[in-house]
């Protein structure tokens, strides 16, 4: 299994993942520079968290721009799998391979905690691992992670089961209460029609290594090592 | 050009020299400065730049041991952890910047300490901050809170440097005058440490990050000056920071630094190119020649002046191998920096610097990097010590519900929970995050190794204040404690000396004493002080902080799986005390906080006791004895066990039954040294208690862990009985909503 991990300059949990694919779950895991314009045969891609270039402008509006966005553009829109993780998900909402935005956060700070998710749809490669109402505990990092889309937008996804995590409270309620950053409908994370692309806000990779109790994050991997065995 | 400025009394003025100054630069010259030469040494020889007042003082801090590879002196100190790896630290100060501009000045001061770390070779891996903001109703306050902490969030958050802990103090000695202390950890090969020498004759002058502007000048003077009602018009003076430039750098320097060419790096912090490469210079002992025409630079029309003067931000200056500028170039390129061989090493030991070719400074390196008159600044003993000395406990009664007190101590912004500003910061990224801000110490696991890095930064400026020496040793032993109570060893000590005007010989007696504190017990407890930084000058019209001197202290653990953390864990464990309760109330914040004045003793400490309650400690967290370890500080024990209860993996009361015949405020909130609160499973007491005794540390059973009340009972009568989660939601909460008040 061969996995690719985009690194722009500004990426900072590139190592994060590259960590967890390569040390904890064994898969064979390349960097790809932000200036290659190819992209090798990979089962699957991550587009890591971090500050692309800055964030100055908004976050990922000049990352889509790069060059090696086209080849991901390419690869997604050839069925092939993109895990985007909050930047990473930022990047796919600019450049238009996921539907809405991401906003500043309702309250107008940076948010690191840990929180927990529903499962809406398992029926994707990115959560095949998790069953329906399965409610995880994944920390978020962001401060511009509140989702939003238009009405139309958000009945099509609705219609596409689209969305795959809302932020709840312990018990599995996506209460207001429960929503850290004033996300429409409390979303964490989508997929796009054909669910090969997924962006996310919280960070799997946070919570998938054992020397910490909670290894939930592991289940969005172990779905995408799955559903990539089963694809070849 | 050139027309040469005739160098007035005004302009040395204006440069903050004094007029013997000025005369000693003329006779060490043998002729008048021009007027770029007069801004290097303005620059040089500033309080900032030059420690002229602290030097003496901190030349008898202890600095030596086994495991020390670089002391103070280079942008950080480096200590051998084992498995052919160093950890690298320091913390340093941006505390004028961050009252002008809180936003940047914060942010700055982030950027200024990470790179120090990486230019030493080592990638940062953790930071801490410690803070001093004035009394929270005063109109400023929450305000430079806001700033500063959204200005340390974007700034750390970008770079991707996981922010894992600090202290925060507010006190209305800090109305005028804030601190931002910002402490760095990085990791680097032990056999890999770059230093800041410009040595081989030839070698290539590199310059590389942001291009150069018109910001920052006079940053270093400006930090070396008491503040009055000019202070807004400082603003300029502040740098704007742009971490995601720094990002850049840090990857390629990390990248350059495998290259064995690689001679020598120093940060442009205080007084930019001027400090760095004269002092890279000195080191060598050796010359340089610089051409100012080829430093990148953001906007035309800058002189000779301003470029050797600026102080913008995520520069840095390497020294490469003649014949290696193009592979040097080439990996900048790779990470779109700009870059520029600016110049050379030469063997005369001047530094020369031409701009359109003509020679526009010609100064003897070693002059102005050593030549500044020695300040053996006199001191007194401070008047107010006589009559604050004093504290009458007879004129105060115990407060009719403590309760009631204990919940206004949880609620006050010093004892309250700082959640509201650790979620700012991205305090989990690059996955050593072992313990997360909100226990005594954070806990960093190594990465590739089975060992663990713990941090804590610690002063209590009332104690200072009360007596400087005890203030000191009392930072240090308190920091070392909260390392202690995570499971580490403690190993080093970096400090960031923050004080008043150091030309009031009352001020210099508080940083004498407090210098010859932090000496005395880093001594005693074998620790030495690798790294530092001094801020002075901290006083708005002769109003000056209280003495504070921040200690960072780094620890090391083994067996990263026995770190500690301070909540209680299972219901049915055993509460006891390492250590004894005194009628300590001096300096406490019970007594700012019900009796609004800081007056009478500090609280004690005996080196001895310290050290061995912390040995006792460490040994019980080592054996798996106990299952968590805080230590008592702000608020005394009845704080210390309420954080204990609601910081554990769910919130739970606790029973405690205390007796004696202390004063009751005195034993609830008084502020003893060397005491620890310890919980464990009831049939480990008899070994815990036999062990204690072995090693005379004083102990006692305070009570048990369980139900949903903090219940308190001192001989037999209850004093204290409250819903946990009620005292919960106050110590979570207070800050918060403090700071997200909107005020007009």
């Amino acid at each position: 299994m061969k996995c690719g991990i985009v690194v722009f300059p500004g990426s900072n949990c590139d190592h994060d993942c590259y960590h967890i694919l390569k040390h904890i779950l064994q898969l064979d895991t390349h960097w790809i520079w932000h200036k290659d314009e190819a992209l090798n045969s990979f089962d699957f891609i991550v587009l890591p968290g971090g500050f692309s270039y800055g964030d100055y402008l908004r976050p990922g509006a000049i990352a889509r721009f790069s060059p090696i966005m086209k080849s991901v553009i390419d690869y997604a829109n050839q069925g092939g799998r993109v895990l985007g993780i909050c930047n990473g998900f930022q990047i796919l909402v600019e450049s238009g391979l996921l539907p809405g935005v991401l906003m500043d956060n309702a309250g107008q700070r940076f948010i690191c905690k840990n929180m927990t998710l529903r499962v809406e749809n398992n029926d994707t490669p990115f959560t095949s691992q998790c069953k329906v109402g399965d409610v995880l505990q994944i920390p978020i990092n962001h401060g511009q992670g509140r989702y939003f889309a238009d009405n139309d937008t958000l009945k099509q996804m609705a219609k596409n089961d689209q969305v795959l995590f809302r932020y709840c409270d312990a018990e599995g309620n996506a209460s207001d209460a429960a929503n850290p950053n004033g996300s429409l409908d409390n979303i964490a994370g989508i997929a796009n029609e054909s669910k090969n692309v997924m962006g996310m806000m919280p960070h799997p990779e946070r919570c998938a290594d054992p020397l910490w109790q909670n290894i939930d994050g592991q289940l969005i991997f172990k779905s995408l090592i799955e559903s990539s065995l089963a694809h070849t | 050009m050139t027309t040469p400025i005739p160098i007035t009394p005004e302009i040395v003025a204006e440069h903050g020299l004094s007029l013997d100054e000025y005369a000693r630069i003329q006779e060490l010259l043998d002729r008048d400065p021009n007027l770029v030469e007069l801004g290097i040494f303005s620059a040089m020889w500033s309080e900032h730049c030059s420690y002229k007042s602290s030097r003496p003082h901190l030349k008898t801090l202890p600095t030596e041991g086994p495991r020390v590879i670089q002391g103070p002196g280079e942008n950080a100190g480096v200590m051998d952890i084992g498995d052919g790896l160093a950890a690298v630290f320091k913390i340093e100060s941006h505390n004028h910047p961050s009252f002008i501009e809180p936003y940047q000045g914060a942010a700055t001061g982030v950027g200024g300490i990470m790179r120090d770390i990486f230019t030493m070779g080592a990638r940062p891996i953790a930071s801490l901050n410690s803070l001093r903001f004035g009394d929270p109703e005063h109109e400023k306050t929450r305000y430079l809170l806001n700033g500063v902490v959204r200005g340390i969030a974007d700034y750390g958050n970008c770079m991707g440097v996981p922010m894992v802990g600090g202290d925060i103090y507010f006190d209305a000695c800090y109305n005028g005058n804030i601190l931002v202390n910002a402490f760095c950890l990085g990791l680097a090969k032990a056999d890999r440490i770059f230093l800041g020498s410009a040595s081989g004759v030839g070698n290539a002058l590199l310059y590389v990050g942001s291009k150069t502007g018109r910001d920052g000048i006079h940053g270093a003077s400006m930090s070396s000056a008491e503040f009055d009602d000019s202070t807004e018009e400082k603003r300029p003076t502040v740098q704007v920071g742009d971490p995601f430039t720094e990002k850049l750098l840090l990857e390629a320097c990390l990248e350059i630094m495998k290259e064995d060419w690689v001679v020598g790096v120093q940060d442009m912090g205080a007084a930019g190119l001027s400090s760095s490469s004269f002092e890279m210079a000195e080191r060598a002992g050796l010359g340089m020649e610089l051409d100012i025409d080829a430093v990148p630079r953001r906007e035309e029309g800058m002189n000779a002046y301003e470029i050797m003067l600026s102080e913008s931000q995520e520069r840095m200056l390497f020294v490469v191998e003649k014949g290696k500028e193009e592979d040097a170039l080439a990996i900048f390129r790779k990470w779109d920096l700009d870059v520029a061989v600016i110049g050379r090493v030469t063997d005369d030991g001047i530094f020369r610097a031409k701009e359109n070719g003509v020679e526009v400074v010609s100064l003897p390196i070693e002059t102005v990097v050593t030549g500044a008159l020695k300040c053996d600044r006199p001191t007194q003993k401070p008047a107010y010590l006589a009559e604050m000395g004093t504290l009458d406990l007879s004129s105060h009664e115990v407060p009719a519900d403590c309760g009631d007190a204990l919940k206004q101590l949880l609620a006050s912004p010093t004892i309250a929970s700082k959640q509201f500003v650790y979620e700012q910061y991205d305090h989990m990224v690059r996955l050593n995050t072992l313990v997360v801000p909100g226990s005594d110490a954070a806990v960093l696991r190594v990465p590739e190794t089975n060992k663990a890095l713990a941090l804590s930064v610690d002063c209590n400026p009332r104690y200072g204040y009360l007596d400087p020496y005890l203030g000191a040793q009392i930072a240090v032993a308190e920091a070392c404690r909260n390392v202690v109570c995570s499971g580490a060893e403690p190993i080093g000590v970096t400090n960031c000396l923050n004080f008043g005007n150091p030309e009031n010989p009352e001020i210099m007696w508080q940083f004498q004493e407090a210098v010859r504190g932090l000496g005395d017990l880093c001594r005693f407890l074998d620790i030495p002080v690798v790294s530092g930084n001094v801020s002075l000058y901290n006083e708005t019209k002769g109003e000056a902080i209280y003495p504070t001197p921040t200690i960072a202290v780094v620890g090391l653990m083994e067996d990263l799986s026995l770190h500690c953390t301070q909540g209680f864990k299972q219901e049915g464990h055993v509460i006891a005390l390492l250590g004894s309760n005194l009628e300590e109330l001096g300096g406490s914040e019970y007594q700012k906080l019900f009796w609004n004045e800081c007056r009478g003793k500090s609280p004690q400490l005996d080196p001895q006791t310290e050290f061995d309650v912390q040995k006792l400690c460490l040994d019980l967290i080592r054996k798996q004895w106990v299952q968590s370890a805080h230590d008592c500080s702000e608020g005394g024990l009845a704080v210390a066990l309420a954080e204990s209860c609601i910081t554990g993996p769910k919130p739970v009361g606790a029973t405690i039954e205390l007796s004696g015949d202390l004063r009751t405020d005195a034993l609830l909130f008084g502020e003893s040294q060397s005491r620890i609160v310890i919980s464990f499973p009831e049939d480990r007491l008899h070994e815990i208690e036999a062990l204690a005794k072995t090693a005379g540390v004083p102990f006692s059973v305070l009570g048990w862990v369980g139900g949903q009340d903090f219940q308190i009972k001192i001989n037999q009568k209850e004093f204290i009985n409250q819903n946990i989660l009620t005292l919960e939601d106050i110590w979570k909460n207070s800050l918060s909503h403090y700071g997200n008040r909107v005020t007009r």
